[in-house]
């Protein structure tokens, strides 16, 4: 305090990742102009054509918008719900495993999923799925017609929600374990000696301690209500299932860079952007004014 | 930690009080529900091994199930003189080496300056601020695409280590754990006359390992995992990393316009025993990997994150 501040050593710490966020963030948000472009990759940004709103305006007749826009939702409604259940309910079930090696274990071993690709995990599932794999075996063991799971358009949404919740929910449970160690020991053991049973003591005790975080978490999941998830939609559709598995990301994907049509792809998905933004923004805040969270 | 042990004491101190017939069954139904989820996380793996070590005729029958049948190492042998193959494995080495040396290198850097108060720091707010805008806004693919040839960042492995972004969250769980350092610790090396390079290296990143081990492992996953800017970015096969190579060798069935019928036929055609080996192979660093950084990231996660 008493000599003059000198900043020079945080700006020159703070360098390298702003250049980095500055060519690969910022730079690219000046390319949502090709949105209101006719844009041609021969003339380049400064070289198109302005159309102000047309590409919009198209976008809306395509039969084809409507559909992704519904896909994507329906999905990502599915795999908020489920990855915010199913990790509670498994929390609550592991805080109450006495077995402390086998706990450790079996938490040990929920995580992997997690940390592997939706590249190897859709080969599994593809493998899982398939017209002679095990899921299908078990089927004609119980008398049942084998099923082509993944070229069926009426199982994909489910397959997807399932795999997705199955990959994270090891992962997602790390929030809910950790608020319940928060939890005050002496109000079990109040409650234990008052004479109520385990049910009552996980129902008056471990859920109202833990609600305020399973509704944090939904709150601020709402964001990702146009998040279908590409690389797993990616790797498990096919034709056969785009009427209900194409989202957004997929659609935005095959039609800017397989098929070229940049203005249309960049406009879709500065919507997408756009939306995605505004509904986290109002998530963070509503978490930030009636549970005081903050990300820094 | 404290917390945790004293919980699990008091957990046994009243389990004198449950040895109700209910209490017993739900333990034992406990035991086993949760054991078998746990299960289900592991036998998808463990039966794609199997199917690697598998006669080809016995997988595409379906007569694999949870122990190989007609064992041998064909699978393996075969994939031993795939060059595309370890070419791409050693392209996914190098580009997690090097990617994730960038990102854990620019993180610290950044959320050292960033953990000061504006008073210390005058400019942070403003900084932090674009950060978090560029961690919740992005442009969309295509002008990412078109931005990433236009800094000539394809067919380059360097497109793979910087073309995804600075990884904005870790900068926040890194700049908040330093925040929950205890201020005494930099205040005396500041008396001794200790400017911000010593301190970062010799004070905030020896105390701060738990969180870098964190997010060192989960860049370096991450650069493992990631397929999507191999396959936009290499216009050459030669080029993929490994995700790429599989993805687009094993995963993707060619589908443009097919029946039922003619996709099933496709995917019983695929080489099921070789194509799970190269998944079992990818997976093998994963698995390697993430236990033992395990405590780290636990205690990285909870640590970094919600602020009470």
């Amino acid at each position: 305090m008493k000599s003059r501040k000198n900043y020079l050593p945080y700006a020159i710490m703070l360098t390298p990742g702003l250049v980095w966020l500055f060519f690969i963030s910022i730079l690219p948000m000046f390319g949502i102009v090709m949105a209101f472009q006719d844009y041609n990759p021969g003339l380049g940004i400064f070289g198109s054509d302005w159309v102000g709103m047309d590409v919009f305006k198209y976008m809306l007749t395509l039969s084809d918008s409507k559909q992704i826009f519904i896909n994507t939702v329906v999905i990502a409604l599915g795999k908020i719900a489920g990855n915010l259940f199913i990790p509670l309910v498994f929390a609550i079930l592991l805080n109450e495993m006495r077995l402390m090696g086998l706990k450790k274990s079996i938490q040990t071993i929920v995580y992997l999923p997690y940390f592997v690709s939706w590249i190897i995990l859709a080969g599994i599932l593809q493998d899982l799925l398939g017209y002679t794999g095990p899921v299908n075996m078990i089927i004609k063991t119980l008398g049942g017609d084998p099923q082509m799971f993944l070229g069926k358009s009426e199982w994909f949404r489910q397959i997807i929600v399932i795999s997705d919740v199955w990959k994270n929910f090891g992962y997602n449970a790390i929030i809910y374990l950790a608020a319940l160690t928060g939890i005050n020991p002496a109000l079990y053991e109040a409650a234990a000696i008052d004479g109520a049973g385990r049910f009552q003591r996980m129902w008056h005790i471990t859920l109202p301690g833990i609600a305020v975080t399973v509704v944090l978490i939904l709150v601020l999941s709402m964001g990702s209500i146009l998040n279908a998830g590409f690389d797993q939609v990616y790797n498990l559709y096919n034709p056969l299932v785009y009427s209900t598995g194409d989202i957004i990301d997929t659609w935005v994907y095959r039609t800017g860079l397989l098929s070229l049509q940049f203005s249309l792809a960049t406009a879709v998905g500065l919507l997408k952007s756009a939306v995605g933004f505004i509904l986290i923004t109002i998530g963070y805040g509503i978490a930030y004014k009636y549970a005081n969270y903050r990300i820094f | 930690m404290s917390i945790k042990k004293e919980k699990s004491d008091t957990r046994t101190s009243i389990a004198y009080l449950d040895k109700g017939f209910g209490s017993r069954l739900f333990d034992i139904f406990n035991i086993i529900l949760l054991s078998l989820v746990a299960l289900s996380c592991i036998l998808p793996i463990w039966y794609t091994l199997c199917v690697s070590l598998s006669q080809k005729s016995y997988a595409a029958a379906g007569l694999v199930t949870l122990w190989p049948r007609g064992f041998n190492l064909t699978s393996y042998t075969r994939i031993m003189e795939d060059t595309l193959f370890w070419k791409s494995f050693l392209t996914s080495i190098e580009r997690v080496f090097l990617g994730t040396l960038v990102s854990i290198g620019a993180i610290t850097l950044m959320a050292y300056p960033l953990s000061k108060s504006n008073r210390e720091f005058p400019a942070r707010n403003v900084i932090m601020w674009t950060v978090i805008f560029c961690m919740l806004f992005n442009g969309g693919t295509v002008p990412w695409f078109v931005t990433m040839k236009s800094l000539h960042l394809n067919n380059t492995i360097w497109g793979l280590v910087l073309g995804t972004s600075l990884p904005m969250f870790h900068v926040i769980l890194m700049m908040n754990f330093i925040r929950n350092i205890p201020k005494d610790l930099e205040e005396a090396a500041v008396v001794d006359g200790a400017g911000p390079w010593y301190l970062l290296f010799k004070i905030v990143i020896p105390v701060s390992k738990p969180v870098i081990a964190t997010i060192i492992l989960f860049n370096a996953v991450f650069h493992w995992n990631e397929f999507f800017n191999g396959l936009v970015l290499m216009s050459k096969a030669e080029d993929y990393p490994l995700q790429t190579y599989i993805q687009q060798l094993v995963v993707v069935l060619n589908t443009a316009s097919m029946s039922e019928d003619q996709y099933k036929i496709l995917s019983e055609l695929s080489n099921q025993t070789l194509n799970a080996a190269k998944l079992f192979i990818a997976v093998i660093p994963v698995m390697v990997i993430y236990p033992m950084l395990q405590k780290y990231f636990i205690t990285g996660i909870t640590l970094g994150s919600v602020k009470e």
